[in-house]
This record gives structure tokens, sequence and C-alpha cells, in this order.
């Protein structure tokens, strides 16, 4: 493995180093990472390697401006006050939800449902569309790459309706098996659920194949696009898919927000899902006309603030260009799995085809918690446990892996602070 | 800063690698399972309890070092004393691990104060407390699982 002598301070140059490869400079992460404030910061006395952005990304200064001058500024509710701040505050809801329909190439930005994040998104699909479609001796698909969010959902729905939920299986490589997909597909499959990108190994679905193959039997999918939209961004129309979800807070915007895109005729069809204020045209005791899409999904007040920082995620992710991002984290991957694999007793978890933002591992037999702690008093923020995919562990053997996720503004260094604490951790428990 | 090595002291290295202790008890009395949500850990306590005092204590199961460690030292420390002994010392013993032995009588806690380092890893406290919840979960004659939440 290769690693540069040049980054946290007072740290000791490895021996036995060979210059790293570098990524292209096409894309200036240094520069990138000026922008996030939090990644200043020391903890325990060193720099913050921060590789924890598959739970969730930091936040730019564009964002927590946004965000703030929106309080400052243009605070009010939304579509209820005559006054200027009622408007323009509508006015700018309005726009952050067309700037999320051109980020996903959704045809109509009435397609587009503010949420609360992923598993709201497909929760609201679960008991709308799952509802009416699904009964009694049908079947949901969904696969063991799929975090809990996109499991449990549909395990309900079929508790509830007396319907079976089935699984297509991953191979020891952890990509999908798509001959048993096929096999799976039948007359009472009433719905796909499939991962974008896994966030347990970084596997990288082929939608494409995927969607195609459901499509054929005329059963609708819906992709789980947490890990995807930050890594690949997505194309809605072109993708044939029928429901995307996904969350603001792992795409550099805050927490609260996220977003479910859904194809019209489906939404104008599906019940609504929560009753309250602005999701109503009128209401008497006998009768309740529902309003007009979106806002028929969107009981109550929403994250005004949210949806505005969102918003500015997507210009800011634009700004830097989504392929320039997607390149720079594809050699940094590339990097971080050269290194652990050349490392001493360490194992990789999962070596799927095409890989975006994840590498799990193992250090020998060291549980993953305790390799997680150590890399915290090296400055290294990993994740360590099941990572919401307890079904993909069991799968796997196990009940645990350390997790390093990267993000736009993370580094070669990054990845050599990883493997210098990966080699503390064995030191320790040698 | 607090080092590592206040976490990791020796003995804690040491019983995490080599429990003692290990493995399932014959004619056992009483058995419960703790269960990590956060990590997906589990560690079963099996007992033999006789005329009101644990004559032998086991557990089996997989943790990180601290938990494992913790399962070691606490079934060394449990033979040949009674419930209400065992749950008195889990209240200083649990004192320990949130407040530090500033907070405690660590004399009283014998070998168990080697877990002194652990209220400085705020997220490792589940960790060592997980088999004592599953020990007294036991000798209260429960046998679910439990967790740690
Ligand atoms: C693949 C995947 N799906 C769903 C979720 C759930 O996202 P959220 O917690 O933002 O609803 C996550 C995030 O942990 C994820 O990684």
């Amino acid at each position: 493995m290769s690693v540069s002598g040049t980054s946290a301070a007072g740290e000791k140059r490895l021996s036995g180093a060979a210059p790293a490869r570098r990524p292209a400079p096409a894309f200036d992460a240094a520069r990138a990472r000026e922008d996030f404030p939090i990644l200043r910061q020391r903890v325990h006395g060193r720099p913050l390697v921060y590789l924890d952005n598959a739970a969730t990304t930091q936040k730019p200064r564009a964002v927590i401006d946004a965000i703030s001058r929106y309080y400052e500024e243009d605070n009010a509710n939304v579509h209820r006050g005559v006054h200027l701040l009622s408007e323009r505050a509508t006015r700018r809801h309005d726009e952050a939800r067309k700037r999320v329909a051109r980020f996903i190439g959704a045809p109509d930005p009435r397609e587009v449902i503010f949420v609360r994040g992923t598993t709201e998104a497909v929760n609201l699909v679960a008991q709308t569309f799952g509802r009416t479609r699904v009964g009694a001796g049908d079947e949901v698909l969904v696969t063991e790459l799929e975090h809990h969010s996109n499991i449990v959902p549909w395990q309900m729905l079929c508790q509830e309706k007396g319907a079976r939920l089935r699984v297509v299986p991953v191979t020891d490589t952890g990509d999908l098996d798509l001959d048993a997909l096929e096999a799976l597909l039948g007359p009472r499959t009433r719905l796909l659920a499939v991962t974008q990108v896994s966030n347990a190994l970084g596997t990288v679905n082929p939608l494409p194949e995927i969607i195609a193959r459901a499509k054929a039997r005329g059963v609708p999918v819906l992709v789980d696009g947490a890990q995807g939209a930050p890594h690949l961004g997505f194309d809605a129309a072109a993708s044939g898919a029928d429901f995307y979800a996904f969350s603001g807070h792992k795409l550099y915007g805050p927490t609260g927000v996220g977003v479910l895109w859904g194809r019209r005729e489906h939404l104008e069809a599906m019940p609504p899902w929560q009753g309250g204020g602005d999701m109503i045209l009128s209401v008497t005791f006998e009768k309740t006309i529902y309003n007009a899409l979106p806002h028929k999904f969107e009981a109550g007040t929403p994250d005004i603030a949210g949806a505005i920082g969102l918003a500015a995620a997507i210009d800011y992710v634009d700004g830097l260009g989504l392929e320039a991002i997607a390149a720079h984290e594809r050699e940094l991957l590339a990097l971080a799995v050269d290194a652990l694999e050349a490392e001493e007793g360490v194992r990789l978890v999962g070596t799927p085809r095409e890989r975006a933002g994840v590498v799990s591992f193992l250090v020998g037999d060291v549980h993953p918690h305790d390799v997680g702690t150590v890399l915290d008093r090296h400055g290294v923020a990993v994740r360590a446990g099941h990572h919401c995919a307890q079904p993909l562990m069991q799968r796997l053997g196990l009940a645990a892996t350390a997790r390093a996720s990267f993000g736009l503004y993370n580094t070669p260094e990054d990845v050599d602070a990883l493997v210098r604490g990966i080699r503390a951790v064995r030191e320790m428990f040698a | 800063m607090s080092e590592l090595t206040d976490l990791y002291q020796e003995v804690v290295l040491d019983h995490g690698k080599r429990p003692r202790n290990y493995g399932p008890l014959e004619g056992a009395t009483h058995r419960a399972e703790g269960l990590n949500p956060l990590c997906g850990d589990r560690i079963a306590v099996q007992a033999r309890l006789e005329d009101g005092v644990v004559r032998d204590v086991r557990f089996e199961g997989s943790g990180c070092a601290i938990s494992k460690a913790s399962a070691s030292v606490m079934t060394g420390f449990a033979k040949g004393r009674t419930p209400a002994e065992i749950d008195a010392v889990f209240e200083q013993f649990h004192r320990l691990v949130t407040e530090g032995p500033g907070a405690v009588d660590a004399e009283s806690l014998g070998k168990l104060a080697v877990f002194g380092g652990v209220h400085e890893y705020p997220t490792r406290v589940k960790c060592a407390s997980l088999p004592w919840h599953a020990l007294r979960q036991a000798l209260r004659g429960g046998g679910e699982a439990i967790s740690t939440e």
C-alpha cells in the first residue's frame, strides 16, 4: 500500500511507503473541503477525518447560510398568508421543489413530494400504493442488500395484507443474483423495492437491467436512492422506475427533509397518506376534497427551511459537477480498496463488480466496535455495526463490519489516516 | 484527553482475547441473553443457583473486547455471591462506567475497577454493562432476551 507522509501534522512517515496514486486534478477536493466549516476542527487532538458519509454528510457553508438567511429574511408559513413574507416563503419552497425535479430528471415538479427522508418516502408508498395494490397471496419483492427502511415497511404491509415478502439473494461478492431475480418475478409480484447503492457494501446495482426485467413482467419498481443520489445521481424519467426516494442529509443538505418522486399516474391514483392542513381543498364533516399534487401528500406545515437547504445543497453539488465528484470518489475508493487489500490482517467485506462511496472491512478478529473506537481516537470517524442491514449481515455470516464511506471532500490523505489508524488497531490488539 | 489505554487496559485486553468462564454451563438453572441493538452483539449468560448463591456462571456469544472482558471478569466475580450482592455491586459498577472512578469506592469493586476508563467513552458504556443486564435478568428468573436500550 502507499501512504503519504505529508498529511496529519506530527505523524511520522510510514516506512516502505511508495508514492500514493493520486486522483486526477480535475476536481480539487482539498479546496472543496474548505467549504465545510465542521471539517476544520480537531478531534482527540487530531485533524478530523470524516469517513462516515453514508450515515450523513457534512454541510457546506452555502447550505448553512441558505437556511439562516431564510429564517433571517423570509420566514413565514407557506400557502396560507396574503402577506409578502408568506408569498416569499411559498415561492422559495416552490423553487426548491423545481430544483429537486431538475436534479433527478422528474418531468413534472408536482411529482416531487417532500418528506422527512428515505424512510418516510418508503413508508408513504407502502401505505398508499402498497395498500391499494397488494392483497392476500400477493408478493412484494425486496433484496438482501436492503437497508431496514426498505424492508420493514414492506414486511408490515405484507403482514397486514396476508401477502408474502420475497427476497432476491446476493452472491458471495455482494452482487445481486439476477437469475434469482428473474425467477422470483412472478404473476403475484406487485412491487420490487431495490436500492441503487448498498449502504453496507457499496454495491452499485445494475438498475437499467433490473428495471427492464421487472417492467417486462409489469412489476412496478421503487428505487431507494439514499446512497445513490449523492454518488451517482438519478434520471427519473429515463430510468423506467416508478418511485425514487432519497434523503437530503446524505446529499450535503439538512436533516429532516427528503424526497419521494413518483410517476404522475401513480400519485394521482394513490389515496392520500396523512390527513390535515394543506392536503385538502375543502373540508366539511361529511366530505373532504383532497388537494392536487403534490400537496395531497404533504399534510401540515412542511420543513420549509429544510427544502430550501436541500435546494442549496443541490446547487452546491451541481456547481462542482456531480460527474466530477463521482470521478473523484471513484478514484478515492479505488485507492482505499487497494490500500486495505494490501494491508496485513484486513479483509474486505463485499467485492462487488461496481462500487460507490463505501468500503466495509474487518481487521483480523478484532470486533468492529473496537476498530471504530481506536480509529476515532486517531481522528478517523467510521461506522461500526450492522449498518441497518441485519439480514445482509446474517447472509454474510457476520454480526458487524467497520465501514469507511467517502464524500466529495475526502482526500487521499484521509485514506492514509485510515490505514495508519488500522495499523494502530492491529498493534493494540496484537 | 484520555488515552486509549485507559479503556483498553492490559487486563481488559487479556480478558477480551482469552475470556474466562466461556462456554456452556452444565446444570444451569438460570439463563438470559443480552442484545445490543446498536451493533447486533449478543451475550448469553447461564448460572447455577444453589441455596440462594451463584455456584457457577458462564457466558457465550459474540461481542467486542469490552463486552467480552466485562462478561469474563463479571462471571469470575459473581461466583459465590447472592443475587442481592450482585445487584448491589452492579449499582457501583454502573456508576463506575458512567461517572468514573471518582464516583465510587473503587476498592470495593476489586478487579472490576479495570473498567474505570469506560466512562470516557459514552458509546461503550452499553458494551460494559450488557453482560450484567443479562446476568441480573437470568437471576430474576427472566429468560427473555433483553436489550441494552
Ligand atoms: C440505503 C439506505 N436506505 C435508506 C436509508 C434511510 O435513510 P433515512 O434515515 O434518511 O430515512 C439509508 C440511511 O441510513 C440508507 O443508507
